[in-house]
């Protein structure tokens, strides 16, 4: 298959290009709308915010998501803030300088037209959810608060105490509760995607198993909508929720949706370390405690095992603040992370000892509590603080918090053009399911900003646009790529359920993450990708040989969804790698040891690797097609990330 | 230094809506402290696996106590035994070596049990989509600062918005209410000056639906208050009832003035 990768971003000046775009879009008259059937895929803030304003335009919307309930979709857990130029502040913010700073963040492996939207659009996100009744923080005067996060030198993230996702989703939600009730959005929950049907080469619905009765079945559509979320849960142990997972994304990919920078993975600097090899998940601590709070290790790995109350000033190392004294301990999450693994592998980790490594680094309130009161840090983090007392033990208004990186983020994704759109027409991706704002490294409170961006303001006009302008056929259930899509997950179903083998699901699955975490994780080098290129593949085979699942397929099956998804990480995890060994530089997250600065940061290559990569499945997962598309940057100059 | 427990777990197991179901006795050796309850049952779930046994099902997402899709009746306390705790983030070193824990679903008529400890809430959508929303289409938002908002009324409206919908309220209610729930949407909303529109209406049409999903009547427990994860307080149950007072009020008033004659 030929494939040319055109981004149709607007050219011109960058503060008129979605404007100018949306302006030369086709439109679909309202009368017209409910005649269209749309297929939303999840339920986060792309998902859910998409739907519902589908729903409020007068399409003909199907909805669908794993959990019970659309409320639960995993843009719940986001704990810090939402990002927004509104320079209510008046520090100098612009949407120009949000986009800057998106760029920049991204260590420029992101489109700019598109990171120039996610800015402009900023603004209306806040007005829409403060309209929906979402209740962000205020000061005294009845106005919106503001705080710090990472990468930004101004105070723009907006925040409902700890639990800012939670509010944006429940807004969306709510939307999407009122076009459920008002009849244009119809609601799938407990149901699965297993994959994309593509009729002559456009997306045309999807097959999915409903996972209380098992039953298999088709729904089509005009358009498909996947807004599914990331893929980190590869690494078994990430800060996702334990349901989150590739399958709709990757089934996808094998149908012809190139996949764009897999190995983009983000480690999250402030999670709670591992308590032992039992441990199911990893809980992050937003990124906004490190406002307040200040990263340190001891000086001497001989006070490692002090009590941290014991190790004199003198002799505790606040290294973010010593290395980059303007950012200091607000620097970017990649950079945090990667520092926190250098000085744990220097021997001055705290907290348990597992696999001969203390990993673990202080992130302490001592000071502001002192400064501000215990009080006002209760107000700001008290949610926070007593999530980590409840797991830990500890309490951290009086013991410094330990903490580590975590896989939290993935940037890679579907790759889409600037209207969202995969390589398969017909088939958008919007949220963290596609690839495409935030280059290599996403900044904190982005990501609940990128999802409805997308959901809200932008899929109401790309999918008007496309079905506007698409000729299709009517399809129906007996056509016989539907049939044959439908036959194919019933195969699959039978056949993970008939291998009879030894080894359960999360066994493999544990294996499977070790693999990536050691060689695609927080640091890779050659040597390493190339053997976990060796070791997948290989435990792919055992997978397919000696997986045991019990139980039957016509009933709740939690092992067999287990499985399900796994299959699908275990190809996933090898585009990874082999998509980290293609990029031979550096660039945000993605740290390639061979290319690093005398300074110790990631050293990219613009002249050879200024590119998105998107993979394309060949039919062979070991031998997927790269495919490269270009990127320019006429108004951020690149240049080497500093926040010294 | 941390210990290992060995427990008795006395599981209830239910092959499906329609099966009658019943309590197996597992034993678990061998757990660790600083497990939470959820990996302690993936511990137990991986050896019945191992033994060729069907795994217990239970539901579960983020383990970090937002998402509220965990929940479990613990001896006889839904989320178990400490306060303002999901299951998912109840750890082991709550129990005591050689403890018997018993575990059960949400029992409620409105929340049928789907398979062994899931159980199907699906009227708690309903009731949000009853009316548990402001009326705003996107793109229709005036600038967020236009409105101001006194800072306690947003603290209290958070307060109320906390709410995970887990439905640990319903399952701790004699009479299997679920007036904690509607009122911490309705105060959630009602306190907000973008929610007083559709204040009444709001309060009216999600009490209706409350009631028409079987729920039982609230007559004072605080039950609900005691096990609810987010401490939720039960006077916005009061504030529900002043609105819900109001509402029927104001379509009198309403009804007068129109003359009912349409």
């Amino acid at each position: 298959m030929a494939i040319k990768l055109e981004s149709n971003a607007p050219s011109g000046p960058i503060e008129t290009r979605w404007d100018r775009h949306r302006f030369g879009m086709k439109l679909v008259n309202p009368a017209n709308r409910r005649k269209y059937k749309i297929i939303v895929v999840g339920t986060g803030l792309a998902g859910g915010a998409g739907a519902a304003s589908l729903g409020e335009m007068g399409y003909n919307v199907l909805s669908f998501c794993y959990q019970d309930s659309p409320r639960r979709a995993h843009s719940i857990a986001a704990q810090g803030g939402i990002n927004a130029a509104k320079n209510y502040k008046n520090d100098g913010d612009s949407i120009y300088r949000l986009f800057y700073d998106t760029v920049k963040g991204g260590d420029f492996r992101a489109r700019e037209s598109n990171v120039h939207r996610l800015a402009q659009l900023s603004v209306n996100i806040i007005d829409q959810c403060v309209a929906q009744g979402v209740p962000f923080a205020r000061e005294y005067g009845g106005l919106l608060d503001n705080r710090s996060f990472g990468g930004a030198q101004v105070s723009r993230t907006f925040y409902a105490r700890g639990q800012t996702g939670q509010q944006l989703l429940l807004g969306a939600y709510q939307a999407l509760a009122r076009q459920i009730e008002a009849g244009t959005v119809k609601s799938f929950p407990r149901t699965e995607m297993m994959d994309l049907i593509v009729v002559d080469g456009v997306a045309r619905g999807i097959v999915t198993r409903d996972m209380v009765s098992g039953k298999v079945e088709a729904h089509l559509a005009d358009a498909v909508v996947l807004a599914t979320g990331g893929y980190g849960n590869v690494f078994f142990l990430s800060t996702n929720a334990k349901g989150c997972n590739t399958t709709a994304i990757w089934r996808a990919h094998r149908k012809g949706a190139l996949f764009a920078n897999p190995c983009f993975t983000q480690i999250h600097p402030t999670c709670i370390p591992a308590a032992g090899d039992y441990q199911s998940k990893l809980t992050l601590m937003s990124e906004s405690l490190r406002n307040d709070g200040r990263v340190w290790v001891p000086k001497n790995a001989a006070d490692c095992t002090k009590d941290p109350a014991e190790i004199a000033e003198k002799d505790r190392d606040y290294y973010l603040e010593r290395i980059y004294p303007s950012f200091g301990n607000l620097v970017p999450r990649d950079i945090a992370s990667r520092r926190a693994k250098m000085v744990c592998d220097e021997g001055r980790g705290v907290g348990p000892e597992l696999d001969g490594v203390r990993r673990g680094v202080y992130l302490d309130f001592r000071d502001a509590i002192k400064r501000l009161g215990e009080a006002k840090i209760r107000e700001r983090y008290g949610n926070l603080f007593d999530m980590y007392e409840r797991i830990t033990g500890e309490n951290p208004y009086k013991v410094p918090m330990r903490i580590y990186p975590a896989t939290h983020y993935t940037m890679g994704g579907l790759w889409v053009d600037y209207n969202l759109m995969t390589t398969i027409p017909g088939c958008f991706a919007a949220g963290e399911a596609n690839f495409s704002d935030h280059g290599a490294n996403r900044l904190g409170a982005s990501a609940l900003m990128q999802g409805l961006a997308d959901g809200y303001f932008v899929l109401p006009y790309v999918l008007g646009n496309y079905l506007a302008s698409a000729k299709l056929d009517k399809v129906d259930e007996s056509h016989i790529e539907v049939k044959k899509a439908v036959a194919d997950v019933e195969e699959r179903i039978e056949k993970l359920l008939g291998i009879g083998g030894e080894r359960t699901p999360d066994s493999f699955h544990r294996e499977l993450g070790n693999i990536i975490w050691n060689n695609c994780g927080m640091a890779r080098n050659g040597k390493g990708l190339e053997a976990a290129l060796e070791k997948i593949p290989a435990l792919r085979e055992e997978f397919w040989k000696n997986l045991k699942v019990t139980g039957t397929g016509e009933s709740l099956n939690q092992t067999l969804e287990k499985a399900g998804r796994l299959a699908d990480f275990m190809e996933l995890g090898e585009l990874m790698c082999r998509d980290a060994l293609a990029r031979d530089e550096s660039c945000g997250c993605h740290y390639r040891e061979e290319h690093v600065t005398e300074e110790g940061e990631a050293a990219r290559n613009d002249q050879d690797y200024q590119y998105v990569a998107a993979w394309e499945y060949t039919g062979d997962v070991s031998k997927p097609t790269l495919h490269k598309e270009p990127l320019e940057f006429e108004y951020v100059k690149p240049v080497q990330r500093s926040y010294k | 230094m941390s210990k290992n427990l060995n427990l008795t777990l006395h599981v209830w197991r239910q092959k499906g809506q329609s099966d009658v179901g019943g309590f197996e006795t597992y034993k678990a050796p061998d757990i660790s402290e600083h497990m939470s309850f959820l990996e302690m049952l993936d511990v137990v779930n991986e050896r019945l696996l191992a033994d060729g046994k069907e795994p217990i099902a239970f539901d579960s997402d983020c383990r970090e106590g937002i998402c509220g899709m965990c929940g479990l009746v613990i001896n006889g306390v839904p989320h178990g035994p400490n306060s303002a705790t999901t299951t998912c983030q109840l750890h082991m070193r709550h129990f005591n070596d050689g403890d018997e824990i018993s575990i059960e679903p949400w029992r409620a008529h409105a929340f049928p049990v789907l398979r062994d400890l899931v159980v199907d809430r699906a009227a708690f959508d309903r009731i949000i989509q009853a009316g548990g929303y402001v009326s705003v289409n996107a793109g229709a938002a005036p600038e967020a600062n236009g409105l101001p908002v006194p800072k306690p009324d947003a603290e209290k409206a958070m307060d109320a918005a906390a709410c995970i919908g887990c439905g640990a309220c319903v399952a701790a209610c004699p009479n299997a209410s679920a007036m904690l729930f509607v009122a911490a949407k309705a105060a959630h909303l009602g306190l907000l000056p973008q929610g007083q529109v559709e204040r009444y209406e709001r309060v009216k049409k999600m009490v209706a639906q409350m009631d028409a999903e079987g729920f039982g009547h609230c007559t004072n427990h605080y039950e609900c208050m005691a096990a609810c994860p987010k401490e939720i307080s039960v006077e916005f149950i009061a504030r529900l009832n002043r609105d819900l007072i109001r509402a029927t009020v104001v379509e009198k008033e309403l009804e007068e003035k129109t003359g009912g004659a349409g």
